[in-house]
């Protein structure tokens, strides 16, 4: 069963979203799926999947690691992988997040990549559990055709497998895809396959063996904005004067099926419905509440499009490229605003103070290549440490502002492939002295107090060599 | 001039009457140098800080170039990415005066750990200098008069709309500092002139080589200087002094200019420039004549002798001169000076020259705009220069008329005029006032006591009239005052209207009233130029008319055929050609120089006016200058400019109105009007069925103003 399916992968025919369970500290055999239900939402261009797992022990040995696995072609994509388990009774159940981690096999089939879910208690032989398993997809849609003109809507082609791929046996599975709207040009059928509306239905499929894939293809339109951020750098300046400064620098760029031919402007303003329907003008950008002196500008200038909504709990940036991008085209801007600090400074107890501040883009719905995040912390503080809720990339840098002599410190946090779903608070430690804040002050008054002695020794010496 | 009674109250403050005077006036400087800043930033508050018009952005990109890779990489920077495929010598063909100071201030604030981007700096540099402007204008108020006159022409020049036209935040251009180093340098020459001090004269040098780097009008300093020492020396005032100052500023001044590389030689090729020379052997013959003279004690040998040098002197200059022109090594006026010294020249000649607005002749109109009381008291103070000769007012009464003149011929040319229109206004303003104020003080005083603290020497005379019709008089003083007083502030006034009226808009960014009074932008060139940055290929070649050179290469970082740098008239002219061809015939020309995407800029949607269909017939004169085929008759109907349906067969069928007109048959403009209806012009246009075959529309802004246009590749043979 294993060589044919190897061979499919390598024939490139790009099988995704497989799903295995592997309980490491037992026999593969020992877990078994006894019921699986996938949900696949493809109506933005981040493709989420909602996996309910019913794992059942059918081992000897307790087992409390239980792992997750997908494809090699779906690493890159793979934006963020959560796993919730149910806790409680039928009425009050509360939802456990759970513990995942990259994990590698050596002998992994199919070149598969493992994430490792560490349950909070060991499931028990003959016991059962359901969970459910979230993960995002990001640049999964493929368009095609992959160049459109102006008047066409834009069709993707995304690409799956029918069954989870999975190492273990699995009873019953069953596995929807929403699309955006009815209109899909084609899909595989796996029977039974049922079609109604913007589901597709594959399945039940009753008692599959391990590693079984069944390639599917689902040809659709999708004309939501493929607003993907290349490129973000956020920085985060902390001046202990009461204010949070931050500058969003933006690569944007529409992912979506490029552009082709001609771009009419008479027909884009005329009938907006059915030209350029996969262009977007405006993104909306969610800021905290008590924003302030916000900018919107690029290399070139003030971008005077754009529309700040604020009311107590948040601010609604509405912003608008200079022009509307079109598939494959591509806008660069900056972002800036300031903040109130004590919204986001606190005190730890051990004489720390840490920024509480929120990882992630602002922009709604988008997906963010690479996100470099600059805390730049203030002049004269030590002992920098970063705490971020899942793996990043950290290294310290020195900044230079104005007035600084030593440079400030700032912790850089890199991240790549960032979904809205990372949008969650992190923190930055740092030990600072108040006294430190007078620095610069007292370096002007000296400035200017040196100023006013040399004008009034130079008013008070005869320099001239005659009398 | 004390003020006793005032002082008495603030006893413990009392200071000597000349510390209050020093006091006064250092607070008058300083408020002065503030005004003159803070006037200038009315289109940073309105709009933002940014750079203006089409010339600046050449400066700022080179300004950034500087910046980021260090003077030698300047200094040597082969631009390819204007001119294509000719490429222009950056180095070689600026003024780097500009770029230089504007780098330096950015380096100074970062040595100062002032983070400021190099943008502000350079948005800020303009009314920075014209800040330094009113210090100078004082200092050599000062020298020329007095320091009331000096005070006087600060505030006028700080506020002045001729100075101010050119140096407000973000015009960031050459004449933002030249007016400084020109203003200045004749401060210096002028205090070299008066000392006969080597230290003046040779800080007039240094003076002289800042102009020389920062503006191509250094050539009228040293047209004037040689003038007025010839003047001096015509009507007897001849001295060491000037001697000194002359020889030391002229020589040390043009070595020095010779390290411009774009100056080069010309200081002793150019004939231009031969007039300053000419003056500097003059001067020798004069002193080597005085010496002599100072030998002989016998009148007659003199005479003879002084005969002899003066023929053998005109002989050999005349011979010099001759061999210099005919053999090339000095070369003939170029067309702007020509044009300077005949109106008409450029319009018979140099059309692309006098398509530019600038270098129109003056109209009245704008004297008043830019000038306002100005323009009535300078005559006045020329009046008063008249009445107290001296070296330091000839030179200002012969910089007050010669710029006058070109400032009559050249509409940029106020600029020039202005700091002499002020300082002479100035001597007129404060002799007026000092008059007055003579008059009316005298009353408490004796008049014997106000008659002898009288500065100037024509006041002794109107003493003695002053004494019989006192009481009378008194009043007349007083209305006088109020008089100049009232005229002063609506001088004020009228300044900062027109700053902020006419002289505050960047160009790039177009403002309008809507329907509902609220304030519309257009902000479609950024739109465009952004568009090609972002959305073309890196090495993707840009053809437009030259207006727009410069701003495509710096907001949009895209090769251009031909920019602002107007160097190459044939290249122009060829653009100008494919612009009023056929399209296929375009389409060759384009082929030929590579180019990529054609940019025009129209305003029919809007109802801008400055827009290419209204530019075009110069592209025809221009491109019919070089090449004969292009004939202006063609696209006009009986000489007369039309686009709609009564317009020439090959007007309507041009790739310029092609490509402005391309699909507007579709769009209704105006309420009431048929589709088509071009607002800028006022017309429904002719052809409304334009059809392109080697061209698509890749983009257009969302106002209509910037349309860009791909050129296709060419199609398969088979």
């Amino acid at each position: 069963m294993e060589a044919p399916i190897r061979a499919r992968d390598t024939l490139a025919l790009a099988l995704f979203s497989l799903l295995f369970f592997i309980c490491r500290s037992s026999p593969l055999n020992n877990l078994l799926i006894s019921n699986a239900e996938r949900r696949i939402d493809l109506s933005s261009h981040i493709v989420k999947a909602y996996l309910t797992l019913k794992v059942e022990n059918a081992g000897s040995t307790p087992a409390s690691e239980i792992l997750l696995a997908f494809p090699l072609a779906q690493a890159g994509h793979l934006a963020t992988v959560e796993a919730l388990a149910s806790k409680g009774k039928r009425k009050k159940t509360t939802l456990v997040r759970l513990e995942v981690k990259p994990t590698e096999l050596p002998d992994a089939p199919n070149d598969a990549i493992y994430f490792t879910i560490y349950l909070a208690n060991p499931l028990n032989s003959g016991e059962s559990t359901t969970f459910e398993v979230l993960y995002m997809l990001t640049r999964s849609l493929e368009p095609f055709p992959a160049e459109i003109g102006q008047s066409e809507s834009q069709l993707v082609i995304y690409r799956d497998s029918a069954l989870i791929l999975s190492p273990y046996h699995i009873k019953q599975q069953t596995t929807f895809i929403k699309t955006p709207s009815p209109k899909v040009e084609s899909f595989t059928r796996v029977e039974p396959t049922n079609r109604a509306g913007t589901e597709i239905k594959y399945g039940p499929y009753e008692d599959r063996p391990p590693y079984s894939v069944s390639p599917i293809l689902v040809h659709f339109e999708n004309n939501s904005p493929f607003a993907v951020v290349e490129e973000l750098v956020r920085e985060v300046e902390i001046s202990h004067w009461g204010n949070l400064q931050v500058t969003e620098k933006y690569t944007l760029v529409h992912a979506g099926a490029r552009h082709k031919g001609v771009f009419s402007r008479v027909d884009y303003q005329s009938r907006p419905s059915s030209t350029g329907v996969s262009s977007f003008r405006y993104l909306l950008a969610r800021l905290p509440p008590r924003v302030h002196s916000v900018y919107y500008r690029d290399e070139i200038g003030n971008i005077s499009s754009s529309h700040l909504r604020a009311d107590s709990r948040k601010s609604e940036l509405e912003i608008e490229p200079r022009y509307p991008l079109l598939g494959g085209w591509k806008a660069t801007f900056v972002i800036g605003y300031g903040l109130p600090l004590q919204d986001f400074l606190f005190e730890s107890t051990d004489d720390r103070r840490y920024l509480n501040f929120t990882f992630g883009c602002p922009l709604l719905e988008t997906v963010v290549d690479k996100l470099t995040i600059k805390v730049v912390l203030p002049e004269g503080s030590k002992d920098p440490s970063a705490v971020v809720p899942f793996p990043v990339e950290q290294h310290l840098e020195t900044k230079y502002s104005y007035l600084d002599v030593v440079g400030r410190t700032v912790v850089v946090l890199e991240k790549k492939n960032v979904v809205p779903m990372h949008n969650s608070h992190f923190q930055v430690y740092y030990i600072f002295k108040p006294i430190f804040m007078l620095a610069e002050p007292l370096m002007l008054a000296s400035a200017f107090f040196l100023f006013f002695v040399a004008c009034v020794a130079y008013l008070h010496i005869d320099l001239s060599i005659r009398k | 001039m004390s003020n006793i009674p005032a002082a008495d109250l603030l006893k413990p403050f009392k200071l000597k009457t000349k510390q209050q005077e020093l006091l006064i006036r250092v607070s008058i400087l300083c408020l002065v140098y503030i005004l003159a800043f803070i006037t200038r930033l009315f289109s940073v508050l309105r709009y933002e800080s940014m750079i203006h018009e089409f010339d600046p952005y050449f400066n700022y990109r080179t300004t950034l170039y500087l910046t980021q890779n260090g003077f030698y990489d300047f200094w040597n920077w082969f631009d390819y990415e204007s001119w294509y495929p000719l490429g222009r010598i950056v180095g070689g063909t600026l003024y780097p005066g500009l770029m230089v100071t504007a780098a330096l201030i950015y380096r100074l604030l970062h040595f100062l750990r002032f983070a400021v981007h190099i943008r502000e700096v350079c948005v800020l540099t303009a009314p920075f200098f014209a800040s330094n402007t009113t210090l100078v204008a004082y200092f050599f108020g000062k020298e020329i008069w007095d320091s009331g006159a000096g005070l006087v022409a600060a505030i006028l020049i700080a506020v002045c709309p001729g100075y101010i036209s050119r140096s407000v935040a973000g015009s960031y251009d050459n004449e933002g500092v030249a007016i400084f180093a020109l203003l200045f340098t004749f401060y210096l020459f002028v205090k070299a002139v008066n000392t006969g001090s080597l230290a003046w004269g040779l800080a007039s040098a240094f003076g002289y080589f800042y102009m020389v780097s920062a503006w191509g009008g250094y050539v009228f300093i040293i047209n004037l200087v040689p003038l007025y020492v010839l003047v001096l020396l015509i009507t007897g005032r001849y001295s060491m002094r000037l001697y000194v100052a002359y020889n030391c500023m002229y020589i040390l001044g043009m070595l020095l200019a010779m390290q411009i590389r774009f100056v080069g030689f010309q200081h002793v090729q150019s004939g231009e420039h031969m007039a300053a020379m000419g003056v500097f052997f003059l001067m020798q013959v004069f002193y080597f004549l005085d010496w002599v003279k100072h030998m002989l004690s016998d009148t007659k040998l003199f005479q003879a002798f002084l005969r002899i040098t003066v023929t053998c002197t005109v002989a050999v200059g005349g011979i010099a001169l001759g061999v210099g022109m005919v053999s090339g090594y000095i070369s003939p006026w170029t067309g702007r000076f020509y044009s300077l010294l005949d109106p008409t020249y450029a319009k018979d000649n140099i059309p692309i020259i006098a398509s530019v607005s600038e270098h129109q002749p003056t109209a009245w109109s704008s004297f008043m705009f830019d000038y306002h009381i100005l323009l009535f008291l300078f005559p006045a103070g020329l009046y008063f220069c008249f009445k107290r000769l001296s070296d330091a007012t000839i030179f200002i009464v012969m910089y007050g008329l010669t710029s006058m003149y070109f400032a009559g011929v050249m509409v940029r040319l106020i600029l020039v005029a202005t700091p002499a229109v002020c300082l002479i206004s100035a001597i007129a303003v404060s002799a007026t006032v000092k008059n007055l104020a003579v008059l009316l003080r005298s009353k408490s005083k004796a008049v014997q006591t106000g008659s002898t603290k009288g500065t100037s020497s024509g006041k002794a005379s109107s003493k003695a009239a002053l004494d019989q019709s006192q009481p009378f008089q008194k009043n007349g003083a007083m209305a006088l005052l109020f008089g100049v007083f009232y005229l002063l502030s609506k001088y004020a006034t009228h300044c900062t209207w027109v700053t902020s009226e006419a002289y505050s808009s960047p160009s790039i960014v177009l403002a309008a009233r809507g329907a509902h009074g609220n304030r519309v932008i257009f902000d479609d060139y950024r739109e465009a130029y952004f568009w090609l940055r972002q959305n073309t290929p890196p090495d993707a070649k840009v053809m437009s008319w030259w207006d727009y050179g410069y701003q495509i290469t710096a907001m949009g970082n895209r090769t251009v055929i031909v920019d602002n740098n107007t160097w190459n008239n044939t290249h122009i002219a060829t653009v100008g050609r494919a612009m009023s061809s056929y399209e296929d015939e375009a389409y060759e020309i384009m082929r030929s120089l590579d180019v990529d995407y054609v940019l025009v800029v129209f305003g029919g949607v809007t109802g801008y006016s400055s827009d290419d269909i209204n530019k075009f017939l110069w592209m025809v004169r221009i491109g019919g200058g070089v090449f004969p085929v292009i004939k202006e008759p063609d696209y006009l109907v009986n000489g007369e400019y039309r686009v709609d349906k009564g317009a020439a067969p090959k007007m309507l069928n041009c790739l310029m109105y092609k490509l402005c007109y391309y699909r507007f048959g579709d769009l209704v403009t105006e309420y009431g009007r048929p589709p088509g209806y071009d607002r800028a012009r006022g017309v429904e246009i002719g052809n409304k069925d334009v059809k392109l075959e080697h061209l698509e529309e890749a983009f257009t802004t969302s106002n209509w103003i910037v349309r860009i246009y791909k050129v296709k590749p060419p199609n398969n043979r088979w």
